[in-house]
């Protein structure tokens, strides 16, 4: 074997041992989560998997309620950010102005402020409306904070439409609409889509909302895994079966969308 | 609120200046500058007015104008300067494991070897793991005193085991939030890196360079922009780092793990005293100025180097 050859299979052993190292924690729960409680507290690997904790996950009477909460809030203010975000990104990628760049700085501070600092008011102006631990209200929530990223990463996809391709469709006499539907769409659908995953994914994972501002009715899954903080954490093989649930379909849709993540959550900085 | 992410993007955005005639496509960016004005100025507004008058829920017949009175009290609240010391800390190291592991991780998985495509994958995991779903599998699965893994790899070793939480809590917490922080740094920086010229790279080799020089005056020249962007990003996130407190520690023993935003939590929503708890999100606010500030200050020239390019 030649040194360089040598070499490479080092740097690779060491790569995976790092890899290893790093994902152990999730190996680890999704191994526990198939075994009996008796079973997950011997370190081995060795056991006859059960789907046994899973069906008393599913049978605690509420967790599809969670589930569904998660499910509603997280497309719901997925779909609502781009409702609202795609449009501004369309006339600012394809009608810019010299306030334009400003403009999206602008958008991009507001996620500076720090969460906690309007913890307080939309505490008690969730409570005064009725949206305290509602479905509604963390919808409104997530929304908003996901408005900016959604405005930045549409507009960026957007302006990687070749502008001469719209001129074109234009001068053959294309109206703003077939302009829209035959041209625009489809090559940005792989851009939005993209865009759609990532906000799905933030807020899916939010914690900092959804426990200040949820307990029962309208708490999704993150307030329900907080609630096996004590002494129900120590029923290890129940909790990694509620978690693995919780995480997996999240961590399959950012492993599919991991090369466009790094563009939405570097707001563009980063391609 | 002047930030950083401004100047990085600035340099990012490539839009075309327009002869400006008012044209009703505009209208459709309305919507959203009209929502994102309101969310930012309603709350901050309301959170500061709180904070100069006496409101607290259990007690709705006080109320009236106090001046800085809530700053007052909450500066001489024991749990403060703690609470302050602890965010900051937090995030100093958060961001320092990050973005060195994160950094190193990233050249590793630039060099082919077998099966990197997976290992990546695995590597960037623990990002998508809810906060929740991550501190509780530390806490009770791996930092466990008793049936933790890291208890019985000590006992296999003939070592006494750890109560980690109870005996080092700060670092347990800055382990778990690292644990889902340098998945991040390792995908943007890796991203960045694979943008590098492999003719850069390998002129410096010709010229005699070896691999810790090459790393050092041309890779980590190349990675300054994007770990301008790491570190600003996390720091926006950890400034309000909560959900891993709140489902381990609950900001103790004691203070050991309040954080600012923990503190302002306590004391307004369990406690009900909100002028108080406002007066703290309005120190949260200027700390997040503060750090951006500097922040910006540091970065300022590394961008400026990055973008005359």
């Amino acid at each position: 074997m030649s040194a360089k050859n040598k070499n490479r299979l080092w740097l690779g052993l060491v790569a995976w041992a790092c890899a290893i190292v790093l994902f152990f924690p999730i190996f680890w729960v999704a191994i526990t989560a198939f075994k009996t409680e008796h079973q997950a507290y011997v370190p081995t690997l060795i056991f006859w998997p059960t789907l046994e904790s899973f069906h008393e996950v599913m049978a605690r009477s509420n967790y599809m309620n969670f589930v569904g909460n998660s499910l509603i809030v997280s497309l719901g203010s997925t779909i609502l950010s781009l409702l609202i975000a795609v449009p501004a990104a369309y006339s600012m990628a394809f009608f810019p102005t010299a306030r334009t760049q400003k403009l999206l700085l602008w958008m991009l501070s507001t996620k500076m402020m720090p969460a906690v600092g309007v913890l307080i008011p939309i505490y008690l102006l969730a409570k005064n409306t009725g949206l305290l631990d509602t479905v509604t209200g963390l919808t409104i929530i997530y929304t908003l904070i996901n408005l900016p990223i959604a405005v930045w990463m549409a507009f960026t996809y957007f302006n990687d439409v070749p502008k001469e391709i719209l001129e074109a469709a234009r001068i053959d006499g294309a109206n703003a609409w077939q302009e829209m539907v035959y041209l625009l769409l489809p090559t940005s659908m792989p851009g939005l889509v993209s865009t759609a995953l990532l906000l799905i994914i933030l807020s899916w994972n939010e914690a900092f909302w959804s426990i200040n501002l949820t307990s029962v009715n309208g708490a999704p899954l993150t307030v329900f895994i907080a609630s096996y903080s004590n002494p129900e954490g120590l029923f290890w093989a129940k909790l990694s079966a509620a978690s693995l649930l919780a995480i997996a379909p999240i961590m399959v849709l950012g492993w599919l969308a991991q090369k466009q993540l790094v563009r939405g959550l570097t707001f563009g900085a980063v391609k | 609120m002047s930030t950083p992410s401004a100047q990085v993007a600035n340099a990012a955005l490539p839009v075309r200046p327009n002869t400006s005639k008012f044209k009703p496509v505009r209208l459709l960016q309305t919507p959203s500058v009209f929502l994102l004005l309101l969310w930012m100025i309603v709350p901050l507004a309301m959170t500061l007015y709180f904070s100069v008058i006496r409101y607290n829920l259990m007690m709705p017949d006080v109320t009236g104008f106090v001046g800085l009175d809530n700053y007052a009290f909450l500066f001489n609240d024991p749990a403060f300067w703690p609470s302050i010391l602890n965010t900051l800390l937090l995030i100093g190291s958060v961001l320092v494991i990050s973005v060195v592991t994160g950094t190193l991780l990233a050249v590793l998985f630039d060099q082919p070897f077998f099966g990197r495509g997976i290992a990546r994958l695995l590597v960037i995991g623990p990002f998508f793991v809810m906060p929740t779903v991550a501190a509780l599998i530390w806490k009770n699965m791996i930092l466990h005193p008793v049936y933790g893994l890291l208890a019985w790899a000590m006992r296999l070793a003939g070592l006494e085991p750890i109560d980690w939480l109870a005996e080092y809590p700060m670092l347990s917490v800055i382990m778990i939030v690292a644990w889902q922080w340098i998945p991040f740094a390792f995908l943007i920086l890796l991203t960045a890196l694979q943008s590098l010229d492999l003719e850069q790279k390998e002129a410096a080799q010709l010229d005699g360079a070896g691999p810790i020089r090459v790393f050092w005056y041309v890779v980590l020249p190349h990675l300054k922009r994007a770990i301008t962007v790491v570190i600003m990003i996390e720091t926006i996130f950890l400034l309000s780092i909560f959900a891993e407190i709140f489902t381990t520690t609950a900001g103790g023993p004691g203070t050991a793990t309040t954080n600012l935003a923990y503190l302002v939590y306590s004391i307004g929503l369990q406690q009900f005293d909100i002028g108080i708890a406002s007066a703290g999100g309005i120190i949260a606010v200027v700390l997040a100025n503060i750090v951006s500030f500097f922040l910006v200050r540091m970065m300022a020239k590394n961008l400026k180097g990055a973008n005359e390019k």
